[in-house]
């Protein structure tokens, strides 16, 4: 469907600042994350004097072996992963088998079962009283804090049901003729025509809990509980490396410029891991926006 | 033709059917999501009842006083609130409007790229920070803007951006362009490329310039995604992104950073003033849930009756 454009030379000149602009934009996005991987090898003394330096003799893998060898940076690794796995799993398995009832369009009660989840999206209890309930189920110090309250997201509900009505309904029809209860059509038939949207939701959730760190900064208060991104907090935002990372140094000056530069390999240690998968996974994460900007 | 098993559910004998032939969707689909909403969603909005308390937590929602509107006379009245408020509406408008016209600005220009091996790593590049988590995005910043940072080696200053009241909304703003704008041109792209041939072959003949195609194929095509995106995002206008928030504040930006969702964090969890919180918290919901009513019934009258 490639159609040939005909380009005057005004649009020439139009289409050139275009061009410019997109790629001054895409440099944008480019520089500081090469400068984050780049810094991550300098020297920090080399690094907080004359920064990026390109001379062999200022890149060092101090940086990274200050990193790998803090044991709460590995466990914080398992814990988000173990965290964002189960809440991945869990919460899109509750979404998809929510989302089927709502895609059928004579289910006697949708409307009311619809009101009664698109209400939770615009309007909530907030901060405190959710606080409150989940530190009076005895939660707090729980992992359970961090999978439970935010299992039934409202968006990943609305974004399967679109998905399912995509599928036609003579298949439904021909399997209840054939007999098919709705949980034999839903497992036999629907699910594995699904897959494109599971991928969606179990993604979505994943890189959710991953990136996240409030509930788990106001829920675990158990240092070896913590997820990653509130390990990493600590070194990032508040300025304060772990006390092992920076045994090492001779005074408080040389202590400020390894925690300057380790802040760097920590970047690094803890994004790659989504950044190198998303690539992979791309054409799902775009699936999903897609689903979502489709109206109802 | 509609099958016995597929008739819309009229009277109530035909609906108690519906639901005795079809008890699967009810227990084992819709139960397991409604309950997980009733506890974690609903029980927190009876609990807003603590708003109209003095909150104390040794006697609980029942055991505690009821002083109905104090809690929200105290944060109508105190110095803190006309700040807070300005410091939310400033931060998520000034938001709003700098970060709306990004993502469909990259979708127009993506959309003229014609190799599409270039298109695609460029897109490539500019959805990855969407990755990024928002305590890395935040040691991002702060290790750039330090003194001994990168931008200030550049500039050859000394000075300290996270601790200058008056630089948090850009640096707030401009790193949610750095980060979101790829990310959020993905539905107009998608729009875009649904544009049929003919129309810009019917351009071709009429000569219109690349401009005039903009204008006339591209900005119309784009408007119905423009509408909900915008409603959208002004239904959230009190509700922004709050992590980020808290993670770019030092005590010395607080001037500016405060917003009401940080506020009520401070006030409930560090300062443990449950009830005024909840009040605070309250009142920001409300005003937020108004704000979206309102946006989406003037767009819907702008926009020949098509709102959310």
């Amino acid at each position: 469907m490639e159609t040939r454009q005909f380009y005057t030379r005004k649009d020439k000149i139009v289409l050139a600042c275009g061009n410019v602009l997109l790629a001054l934009f895409a440099l944008a996005v480019l520089v500081p994350l090469v400068y984050v991987v780049l810094a991550s090898f300098i020297d920090p003394v080399v690094l907080t004097n004359q920064g990026i330096s390109l001379l062999p003799k200022d890149w060092t893998l101090e940086g990274y072996r200050r990193v790998f060898q803090d044991k709460m940076i590995a466990r914080g690794f398992l814990n988000s992963f173990l965290y964002s796995s189960s809440f991945a799993a869990f919460s899109a398995v509750v979404c998809l088998l929510a989302a089927y009832p709502l895609s059928l369009p004579n289910f006697v009660g949708r409307k009311a079962l619809n009101t009664f989840f698109l209400i939770t999206m615009f309007f909530g209890g907030g901060l405190m009283p959710t606080y409150l309930l989940v530190s009076n189920l005895n939660l707090i110090n729980s992992p359970l804090a961090l999978i439970l309250p935010g299992a039934v997201n409202v968006w990943n509900i609305i974004l399967a049901r679109t998905y399912y009505k995509s599928i036609p309904q003579e298949l439904h029809e021909a399997a209840a003729l054939d007999g098919a209860s709705e949980l034999q059509y839903f497992f036999r038939v629907l699910f594995p025509v699904c897959k494109p949207i599971i991928a969606v939701l179990v993604l979505y959730q994943f890189v959710g809990m991953w990136n996240s760190y409030f509930d788990a900064m106001i829920y675990l208060e158990d240092q070896s509980l913590q997820p990653l991104q509130l390990v990493i907090r600590s070194i990032l935002v508040q300025n304060t490396p772990r006390p092992g990372m920076v045994a090492d140094a001779q005074n408080a000056a040389m202590m400020a410029k390894i925690a300057e530069q380790l802040k760097y390999a920590t970047i690094v240690v803890s994004s790659v891991p989504l950044l190198v998968m998303y690539p992979f996974f791309q054409k799902y994460f775009e699936k999903g926006v897609m689903l979502g900007s489709v109206k109802g | 033709m509609s099958l016995p098993k597929f008739p819309d559910a009229q009277t109530r004998h035909q609906k108690l059917v519906y639901v005795k032939n079809n008890w699967q969707l009810y227990v084992f689909f819709a139960m397991p999501a409604v309950l997980l909403t009733l506890i974690f969603k609903y029980v927190p909005m009876g609990g807003l009842a603590i708003a109209f308390e003095d909150y104390n937590n040794r006697l609980g929602i029942f055991g505690s006083e009821w002083i109905w509107f104090e809690n929200f006379q105290r944060f109508l009245s105190s110095t803190e609130f006309p700040r807070l408020m300005m410091n939310t509406l400033k931060l998520s408008v000034y938001g709003l409007l700098w970060g709306f016209f990004p993502p469909i600005i990259l979708a127009i220009l993506l959309s003229r790229v014609r190799r599409v091996g270039l298109r695609k790593k460029i897109q490539l590049l500019i959805y990855a920070p969407n990755f990024i988590s928002v305590i890395v995005m935040a040691g991002m910043i702060i290790a750039f803007l330090s003194p001994v940072g990168p931008i200030n080696a550049a500039l050859g200053t000394q000075s300290n951006l996270m601790t200058d009241p008056g630089a948090f909304r850009s640096i707030y703003i401009i790193s949610g362009i750095w980060q979101g704008a790829g990310w959020a041109s993905i539905i107009y792209t998608a729009a875009l490329s649904g544009v049929s041939g003919d129309l810009i072959d019917a351009c071709n003949i009429d000569g219109a310039s690349l401009l005039q195609q903009i204008w006339n194929v591209d900005i119309p095509t784009l408007k119905p995604i423009m509408v909900i995106q915008f409603i959208l995002s002004a239904g959230q206008i009190m509700n922004i992104g709050f992590e980020k928030a808290l993670a770019l504040q030092t005590d010395l930006n607080r001037a500016t950073s405060e917003i009401i969702p940080t506020y009520v964090y401070r006030l409930g969890l560090e300062i443990g003033d449950y009830g005024y919180s909840t009040a605070v918290g309250l009142f920001n919901a409300v005003i937020n849930v108004a704000l979206l009513l309102a946006v989406n019934a003037i767009v819907s009258r702008l926009n020949e009756g098509e709102g959310l």
